[in-house]
């Protein structure tokens, strides 16, 4: 019998095992395909305790995460809050409304007050792009971004591969389609990087005015395409995501009006009845009668509250899968 | 076993870890005794295999107590990771596997399965698992290898085989349904230094 061998483990604690390689999640861009399916498989796990009669854990006991939105959101900082107090996280909300802040100086000050606070995670969104990035060069903490201008908004994305990854065998081959904003979109980004690493097609469609410029190119591998016309994005297509259009886009002549986008972009039933298994998602808030048809938000092929659902536990993934890494940190 | 292992004994070939179940699935049927005094029917018993290879030897003894008796006992899978103390002092954290029961815990009577006995952290964090699911009416301990040097006052009911290890050695029982091989390893593992993580 040779001295060494395989590589099972008798442990699951065993070294050698998969590890996310980054110490921060700003962005799906720089996520290997093995990182992201590492969370999403995690995911699972800490959704099944979101059944459970006590739906808490005590894994992230004695961290301190810190709740830190520069930009007025309810579900997913809800989402986060809710991830964090079933890991038996400490948590601390720091919200700070968008007049107060003069971007730069507040949030390097922000930054030093947590520092002092001995914080060990920090959930960040902002306007600015870029944002937690620059908060990783002023703060030891973990840094995780919940959505920074129109750059990544990673935790969504992943949460929306979780649901299709429940709904579909495999992302190798996959068409998705993602309607609306995509020149404002942090979520299609974050999707669009996310699912090419998956192995899955992505067709961006939208108004000529709300697609940025080769925005195709973004991704190597030839995986991504544009059109102009629904009816072409969901030919073959098995998911469709469709952005929620912010109002004031139309008020800065964008697209004529919300009607005339719910003619041409808007999904309703006629397309679910001509396209027997597409399934919609929706990042939500939904505009009823805009992105989707009211029909079609209530139709059993859309599937925006497992989204939400699954936005909990995808949150508790990255929490657990970040939290408490050595980095000078002491034992504990 | 490990790519680091050495390997310095082997504890049990099939043969032994054959016997050995198969005497533990006996134990565990003379458990199921309706007439004793707090006694219970075999249906309110139930196996619950920790994530991995307790798993594995929860369904080889259901198997052997369904050959014996006919019995037919309920088995859970059951993965603590979430529960586990060393959080913070780990290189690199564990992977959190599946936990499915099936069933209720409450009042039941239930065999925790697992391979190697050692600090006894991880049967206390099963335990509290077990616990956050129900409230069973007892719950016995049962591993293949008890190796000492426990951290806490954690003790097995069913046990295999006890070997005595220094710190250093590593007890690697290894089962023809995920490994290459079947037996009892008694190792010396030389870790690795965890890899740096790499910025962004």
């Amino acid at each position: 019998m040779a001295d060494t061998l395989d590589t099972a483990h008798t442990d699951p604690t065993e070294p050698g095992l998969p590890a996310l390689q980054h110490r921060h999640l700003l962005g799906l861009a720089t996520y290997s395909a093995a990182e992201i399916r590492l969370i999403l498989e995690t995911a699972r796990q800490f959704r099944d305790v979101l059944g459970r009669r006590i739906k808490r854990v005590p894994t992230l006991r004695g961290i301190t995460v810190v709740n830190l939105f520069f930009e007025p959101s309810t579900r997913t900082r809800i989402s986060f809050e809710l991830a964090e107090k079933r890991l038996s996280a400490d948590t601390v909300n720091f919200s700070v409304s968008t007049s107060s802040v003069s971007k730069g100086e507040t949030l390097k000050d922000t930054a030093r007050n947590i520092e002092a606070m001995k914080i060990d995670m920090v959930v960040v969104r902002h306007k600015s792009p870029g944002a937690p990035h620059f908060l990783t060069q002023c703060v030891d903490a973990v840094i995780i971004n919940a959505g920074d201008g129109a750059h990544e908004h990673p935790t969504q994305a992943l949460l929306d591969l979780l649901t299709i990854a429940d709904l579909k065998p495999s992302f190798e081959g996959l068409n998705v389609s993602i309607i609306g904003d995509i020149t404002h979109s942090r979520v299609a980004r974050s999707n669009l990087y996310a699912l090419t690493a998956l192995g899955a097609h992505v067709t961006l469609c939208g108004p000529r005015t709300l697609i940025p410029y080769g925005i195709e190119e973004m991704v190597e591998g030839g995986r991504v395409r544009v059109t102009h016309r629904l009816e072409e994005a969901l030919e073959g297509c098995d998911v469709a995501m469709a952005l929620r259009i912010q109002l004031e886009r139309q008020e800065a002549g964008l697209f004529p009006s919300l009607r005339e986008y719910h003619e041409r972009f808007g999904i309703r039933l006629e397309h679910l009845e001509q396209h027997p298994d597409l399934i919609i998602m929706h990042p939500g808030p939904v505009n009823r009668g805009v992105e989707l048809a009211s029909e079609v938000v209530d139709h059993e092929r859309a599937v925006i509250l497992d989204q939400v659902t699954n936005g909990v536990a995808v949150r508790m993934a990255v929490l657990y899968l970040l939290a408490g890494l050595p980095d000078g940190e002491g034992a504990g | 076993m490990e790519p680091q292992d050495r390997i310095k004994a082997q504890l049990m070939d099939a043969r032994d870890l054959d016997r050995t179940l198969n005497r533990m699935a006996q134990q565990i049927v003379e458990l199921i005794d309706p007439a004793a005094p707090g006694g219970a029917s075999a249906d309110q018993f139930a196996l619950i295999g920790m994530q991995t290879r307790g798993v594995h030897l929860a369904r080889r003894l259901q198997a052997r107590i369904r050959a014996i008796e006919g019995i037919d006992l309920d088995l859970g899978v059951l993965d603590a990771t979430m529960y586990r103390d060393d959080f913070r002092v780990r290189m690199k954290h564990p992977v959190v596997r599946a936990t499915h029961i099936p069933f209720d815990v409450s009042r039941r009577h239930l065999v925790l399965v697992d391979d190697v006995l050692y600090t006894g952290r991880t049967a206390r964090s099963a335990l509290d698992a077990l616990m956050d699911l129900g409230r069973p009416a007892t719950v016995h301990f049962l591993v293949i290898v008890d190796r000492g040097l426990r951290e806490l006052p954690i003790t097995a009911d069913f046990v295999g085989r006890r070997v005595p290890t220094i710190p250093g050695e590593e007890v690697r029982v290894r089962l023809r349904e995920i490994d290459d091989r079947e037996g009892v390893w008694l190792v010396e593992t030389a870790r690795p230094q965890a890899p740096g993580r790499v910025p962004l």
